[in-house]
C-alpha cells in the first residue's frame, strides 16, 4: 500500500491515470491478480454494503439492549419532513445509524475500515448514488479512492481505536468517505486530497470510550457525524477550499495525537463516556446478565 | 494487510477482533482437528472473558467450530445449531498468564474420537494467531496450508520433512522450529503455498521420529 497521498498524486500525474486506478494497480501487483478480478472484488464490497443496508431489521435489539430501533425513528422523522437537515442528509443519518445498529445486532456488515465505523461509507455512498444515479462501477471506483486513503492512514498512523482512539476509526472512515465523495462530485486529485484532510482534521483527538467495552455506545451514533462530516468536507474541497496543512501531515498529526492519548480512552472501556456514572452502571448491569 | 483489509472484510458484527476473529479461531481449530467437532470446552481469557458475551464471542467461536464462515448470518444462532447437531459444548473462564488479551484455549474431541488442544489469539482486524497446539508452543496465522509436525529432536529430521515436500513440488512459505528440551520433543511448523495432499501428510506421519502430524487445510 502507498505510504503517502503525495506518492499517489505523483504517480497519477506521471502516468496520466485517475486516483482510483492508481490504487487498484498497486493492489493488483501486491495480490498478483488481474485488474478485472480486483475490480469485481471491490464491487462485491459495495454490493455487500447495499445488501447490509437493505437488510436492516427495525425490531432488533443488541444482546446488551443498548442498541437498536433508532434507525426506524430517524426514518419516520425524515418521512414526516421533521428533520431540519432535509431529506438527503436525513437519509445519510438514517443509513449511518441503521448500519451501526445492524453491526451491534450481529448482522452482516462490511468493516470499512472497522466494524465500529462500518456505517460511514455506505451511508454516504448509497445515498449519493440514490440522488445522482451513478452506476455501480462508478461507486466501485469511489470505493477504491476510499481504500487508497485508508491504506495511507494505516501506513502512517492506525485504524484501530485501541491504538489511536476513535479518530483512527470514525476519523479515518470519514476521511476515506470525503475523498470518495469528492471524486464522485467531479473533484480533481487535489480536491480528493483536501477533502480527506479536512474531514480528518475535524475529528482529531476523538476518544475511544465505549460503554462496557462494547461496540455500541457511542460508536453507533458517531457514524452519523463521520458521514455528514465527509459530505461537508467534500463540498468545501470541491468548492476550492484548501486544507492549510497537507493531508499526509494531517495523518501524521492523527498518529501523534493517538500516541499521546491515555490508555483509558483507547478502547479499554474505562475512561470518557464509559467512566461516566451512567456508563459505569450500565456496565455493572450488563455484568449481571 | 492489503486493500481488502481496509474496505472489508464482510463479516457478522459487532467486532472484528471479538466476533470475526473468534469465528476464525473456531474455523481453524476445526480444520486442525480434521473432523467434525463432537465435544468442545471453550476457555476464554482476558478481554475475551470480560466483554465476550456482549460481542457474541461465544456464539462466533462455536459457529466457527461448526464450519460457519465469519460472514455467515447464522452465527447468532450457533447455540441452537449446535444443539440440533448434538455438539456438546461448555464455556468457562481461564487465566492463561501473560498472553494476548483476546486469547482462548480450546479442548476438542472429534466425532471419530480425535483429540486436540489449541490456544489462539485474535490479534485485531479479524486476523488471528495460533500459539499452542497440544500443549506445545508455536505461532502461525491460519492463512496458509500449515503442517504442524511433532517430532523427536534429532539430526536430519527437518531435512527428511523438506525432502518429502520437495518431492511433491510443494513450496514452503515459512518454517519454524520449536523444542521443549534438547533431544526431547520438537515442533516443526511449515506454512506452504500449496495444499498438501492427504497421502503426503500420511507419508510424513510414517517417517521415523515423527510422533504426530496435524494439517491445516484451506479447504472446507
Amino acid at each position: 500500500m502507498y505510504k503517502s497521498i503525495k506518492e499517489i498524486m505523483d504517480t497519477c500525474e506521471n502516468e496520466g491515470i485517475p486516483f482510483w486506478e492508481c490504487v487498484r494497480r498497486e493492489d493488483c501487483a501486491e495480490q498478483a491478480i488481474s485488474p478485472e478480478e480486483n475490480f469485481n472484488k471491490m464491487k462485491k464490497m459495495y454490493l455487500a454494503m447495499r445488501a447490509a443496508d437493505q437488510s436492516y431489521d427495525p425490531g432488533l435489539l443488541s444482546q446488551s439492549g443498548m442498541s437498536g430501533t433508532d434507525g426506524a425513528r430517524i426514518a419516520a422523522a425524515r418521512q414526516e419532513g421533521r428533520l431540519l437537515c432535509g431529506d438527503f442528509i436525513g437519509r445519510v443519518m438514517e443509513r449511518a445509524v441503521k448500519m451501526g445498529e445492524s453491526n451491534a445486532c450481529m448482522k452482516r456488515i462490511v468493516a470499512a475500515p472497522t466494524a465500529g465505523s462500518c456505517g460511514v461509507l455506505p451511508a454516504v455512498l448509497l445515498s449519493l448514488q440514490e440522488r445522482k444515479g451513478y452506476d455501480d462501477d462508478q461507486m466501485t471506483e469511489a470505493l477504491y479512492v476510499a481504500a487508497g486513503i485508508g491504506g495511507v492512514i494505516a501506513s502512517r498512523a492506525f485504524l484501530a481505536g485501541a491504538s489511536g482512539g476513535c479518530q483512527a476509526e470514525i476519523g479515518s472512515a470519514s476521511s476515506m468517505a470525503a475523498g470518495a465523495v469528492a471524486y464522485l462530485n467531479g473533484g480533481d486529485i487535489s480536491a480528493i486530497a483536501n477533502a480527506a484532510a479536512l474531514a480528518m482534521k475535524n475529528l482529531l483527538g476523538l476518544a475511544c470510550d465505549p460503554v462496557a467495552g462494547l461496540v455500541e455506545v457511542p460508536c453507533v451514533k458517531r457514524n452519523v457525524i463521520g458521514a455528514v462530516n465527509a459530505l461537508t468536507s467534500a463540498d468545501l474541497a470541491c468548492a476550492g477550499v484548501e486544507s492549510r496543512i497537507p493531508v499526509d501531515e494531517v495523518f501524521d498529526a492523527m498518529r501523534s495525537i493517538g500516541r499521546s492519548l491515555p490508555e483509558n480512552i483507547r478502547e479499554t472501556g474505562l475512561g470518557g463516556l464509559a467512566g461516566a456514572p451512567t456508563g459505569v452502571s450500565l456496565r455493572e448491569r450488563l455484568q449481571q446478565l | 494487510m492489503n486493500l481488502f483489509d481496509i474496505v472489508g472484510p464482510v463479516m457478522v458484527g459487532p467486532s472484528s477482533s471479538h466476533t470475526a476473529g473468534a469465528a476464525k479461531i473456531g474455523n481453524v481449530a476445526r480444520r486442525l482437528l480434521g473432523e467434525e467437532v463432537a465435544e468442545a470446552t471453550i476457555l476464554f481469557h482476558g478481554s475475551f472473558l470480560a466483554t465476550g458475551k456482549g460481542h457474541g464471542t461465544d456464539k462466533a467461536l462455536l459457529a466457527g467450530l461448526m464450519g460457519l464462515a465469519v460472514d455467515d448470518p447464522l452465527i447468532p444462532y450457533s447455540f441452537e445449531i449446535a444443539e440440533q447437531k448434538g455438539l456438546n459444548y461448555r464455556f468457562d473462564g481461564i487465566d492463561l498468564g501473560d498472553v494476548h488479551p483476546n486469547s482462548v484455549k480450546l479442548l476438542l474431541t472429534g466425532v471419530n474420537g480425535k483429540k486436540l488442544e489449541v490456544v489462539a489469539a485474535s490479534i485485531g482486524g479479524g486476523r488471528i494467531q495460533v500459539n499452542e497446539v497440544d500443549g506445545l508452543s508455536n505461532s502461525f496465522s491460519g492463512d496458509y496450508p500449515t503442517l504442524i509436525i511433532q517430532n523427536q529432536d534429532q539430526p536430519g529430521l527437518v531435512a527428511e520433512i523438506t525432502c518429502v515436500l520437495a518431492g511433491f513440488q510443494i513450496n514452503i512459505a515459512t518454517m519454524q522450529l520449536y523444542r521443549s528440551s534438547r533431544g526431547g520433543f520438537a515442533v516443526t511448523v511449515i506454512e506452504c503455498d500449496d495444499e498438501v495432499p492427504e497421502d503426503v501428510v500420511a507419508e510424513l506421519a510414517h517417517e521415523t521420529g515423527i510422533v504426530k502430524v496435524t494439517y491445516l487445510s484451506m479447504n472446507g
